[in-house]
């Protein structure tokens, strides 16, 4: 059985017969500044539809800011971002988005099962109460990332790696065409680690497209297709193999970088 | 007698604010916002004292829409000064609080010095109380109330998904900044309707308190803030009680104090949290690790001897563990049938506790 529904292919924006898709996300002279200091600066980034791109750089790099710059989050200084052929307000019930989970209070009175289903309620109007099919489809998700178990439990009785992947299945139950996460292996042991990199690739396999913030860069190249590099400016971003090299990470880590052990 | 007419319309109308203010005060605190309530609340001197220096009326109702205008002053004035970026959100809200409560005291005792003899009362919101209250005004705060948690009902996914991830409700399409806005607006309303009867000074206690109590019986929204309604509105009717039926007694500390005691008994009674039972579970393991330490103590002993079930004195048990309470550990023991009486102030093992003994001797 499988409970969350196909959307049929292909994805709207994208042609699947012609040899370049439209991206699913498309920025492009995207500045961002707080206060004076720009956070971001002149940035064009195109994300193919159907990929895994990690988006990669040091602290302070912006990469929060981009993600959030997307969902309408930050206001830019400048620039547009179309997502999945649309400006952002439009194409809002198609996107999930995966915030850094020390960004809420794990102490919030709520179950691991309330906090899933509410990722359904963008759909559910005034006055609605989540009902069945919403329970239902909170309880897929948990099946998903093998958290079923703890439905009942209290989110503050959670691991960290357990939060992450409550988390991780709120956003499932979105059902979206575009995945935003931020920071998703973020202080996980490797069981999460593995658990999580599989659901990334199942979303991948149905055609989504999912954005992530990563900061470990031995396991970039393993784990996704595109990266993007990006320290206030863009520094590049494109497939791994042609995008993850040497001296590209060196240029984005200003000379500190160390890849695969390797001296700086 | 005590329940006459007039009672009973205090104790009611104190009942419908606590409710209020309970319910709307637990999205208050789970976001963060108690001292926002503390700073609106006393924000609303000023408006109060202005409303009565532009209408001339003593209409609570009037004075009350005043109140309610300085109270989202109060709120806008935090964010404005929070965005100013030079003082963080706590200093932002000591500031609203002192600036707009001393000016609102400033106004009062210009009110007071006024010819006219109508100011005479308006001191009371300061303290508030409860005998002033009038069937009408039983009614209007139902109305208002009743109105205010209709709409927290209909908005209640939005507001329960604004208050645990505000960024997430975004990303739902949700429109985060109106729904933060009505959210305050009802909290308003809540801290409004309860001045006249708690007065500003304590009135943000009734926000905070019965979500505190309330949060310490139930881990999901739902049955926290029904609780806190409920330990909201218990709190203000048995305090307005009180203060009614007893000379010169404030409504407002009275109110407060009632709720303070809901507090105290939830955070020591509390199923998950309390700290009773969190007391009796430490004792209690205390307990059993002294009693093994005695059937050890005891065991040892006898090993010196062919008899394992030579009984030894309580003396010696004692000096070897260096330890107070053997008494009591052997009393536990004796209980459990793993030790017996071998003569005045003398035990000894029996079968049990020498199996006992072997099985805590034993490597895990």
């Amino acid at each position: 059985m499988n409970p969350t529904p196909v959307r049929p292919q292909p994805l709207p924006g994208t042609t699947p017969d012609a040899a370049v898709p439209a991206p699913a996300i498309e920025i492009a002279d995207l500045t961002v500044a707080y206060r004076d200091k720009p956070v971001l600066w002149d940035v064009d980034l195109a994300v193919p539809a159907g990929v895994l791109m990690a988006v990669v750089g040091p602290n302070g790099a912006g990469k929060t800011t981009l993600i959030k710059s997307v969902l309408g989050l930050v206001r830019p200084s400048a620039g547009s971002i179309r997502v999945l052929g649309l400006p952002y307000h439009d194409a809002r019930m198609r996107v999930a988005y995966v915030p850094q989970r020390g960004t809420v209070d794990w102490d919030f009175p709520a179950t691991v099962r309330d906090v899933v289903t509410m990722g359904r309620y963008g759909a559910l109007g005034w006055f609605r109460r989540p009902g069945r099919a919403e329970r239902d489809a909170a309880m897929a998700a948990l099946e998903q990332v093998g958290m079923a178990a703890f439905s009942t439990r209290h989110i503050s009785q959670l691991s960290g790696g357990q939060q992450q992947r409550v988390f991780l299945a709120r956003a499932l139950v979105q059902d979206a065409e575009a995945y935003l996460m931020d920071e998703p292996f973020q202080g996980v042991d490797a069981t999460t680690e593995h658990a999580i990199l599989e659901i990334l690739r199942a979303l991948r396999a149905r055609g989504r497209t999912v954005v992530v913030v990563h900061h470990d860069l031995q396991t970039v190249a393993e784990y996704f297709d595109q990266v993007a590099l990006l320290n206030i400016r863009l520094i590049a971003s494109g497939p791994v193999a042609e995008v993850f090299t040497e001296e590209r990470l060196r240029e984005t880590y200003g000379g500190r970088a160390r890849l695969l052990g390797g001296a700086a | 007698m005590i329940l006459d007419y007039t009672v009973r319309t205090v104790a009611l109308g104190a009942a419908v604010l606590g409710a209020v203010s309970g319910a709307l005060g637990t999205f208050a605190v789970l976001r963060r916002q108690s001292l926002l309530g503390d700073a609106m609340s006393h924000a609303a001197l000023p408006g109060i004292a202005l409303a009565f220096l532009v209408t001339r009326q003593k209409d609570p109702w009037v004075l009350v829409a005043g109140a309610a205008v300085a109270c989202w002053l109060a709120a806008l004035a935090v964010m404005a000064v929070v965005r100013q970026g030079r003082v963080k959100y706590d200093g932002a809200l000591a500031l609203v609080l002192s600036v707009f409560f001393g000016f609102g005291l400033v106004l009062l005792t210009a009110i007071q010095r006024l010819p006219d003899a109508t100011q005479a009362g308006l001191d009371k919101f300061l303290f508030g109380q409860a005998a002033a209250l009038l069937a009408r005004d039983v009614t209007v705060m139902g109305l208002l109330g009743g109105t205010a948690i209709a709409i927290l009902l209909a908005g209640w996914t939005r507001f329960q998904v604004l208050s645990f991830d505000p960024d997430f409700a975004h990303s739902l399409g949700l429109r985060v900044r109106g729904l933060d806005v009505l959210l305050t607006s009802l909290l308003v309303v809540a801290i409004v309707i309860g001045l006249q009867t708690v007065g500003v000074v304590l009135m943000s206690a009734l926000v905070v308190a019965p979500a505190a109590a309330a949060r310490q019986w139930s881990d999901r929204l739902g049955p926290t803030v029904a609780l806190a309604a409920l330990f909201g509105a218990v709190a203000g009717a048995s305090g307005a009680l009180l203060s009614s039926v007893t000379e010169r007694l404030p409504t407002g500390p009275t109110i407060v104090l009632s709720a303070s005691v809901i507090v105290a008994l939830s955070l020591a009674f509390g199923p998950a949290r309390g700290l009773v039972w969190d007391r009796i579970r430490a004792a209690r393991n205390r307990a059993t690790v002294q009693a093994d330490l005695v059937l050890r103590a005891l065991h040892a002993l006898a090993r010196g001897h062919e008899d394992p079930h030579h009984p030894h004195a309580e003396a010696v048990l004692a000096l070897s563990l260096e330890r107070k309470g053997v008494r009591r550990a052997l009393e536990a023991l004796e209980e459990r049938g793993q030790v017996t009486r071998a003569g005045p102030r003398a035990w000894a093992l029996t079968e049990d506790g020498l199996a006992a003994a072997d099985r805590a001797e034993a490597p895990r």
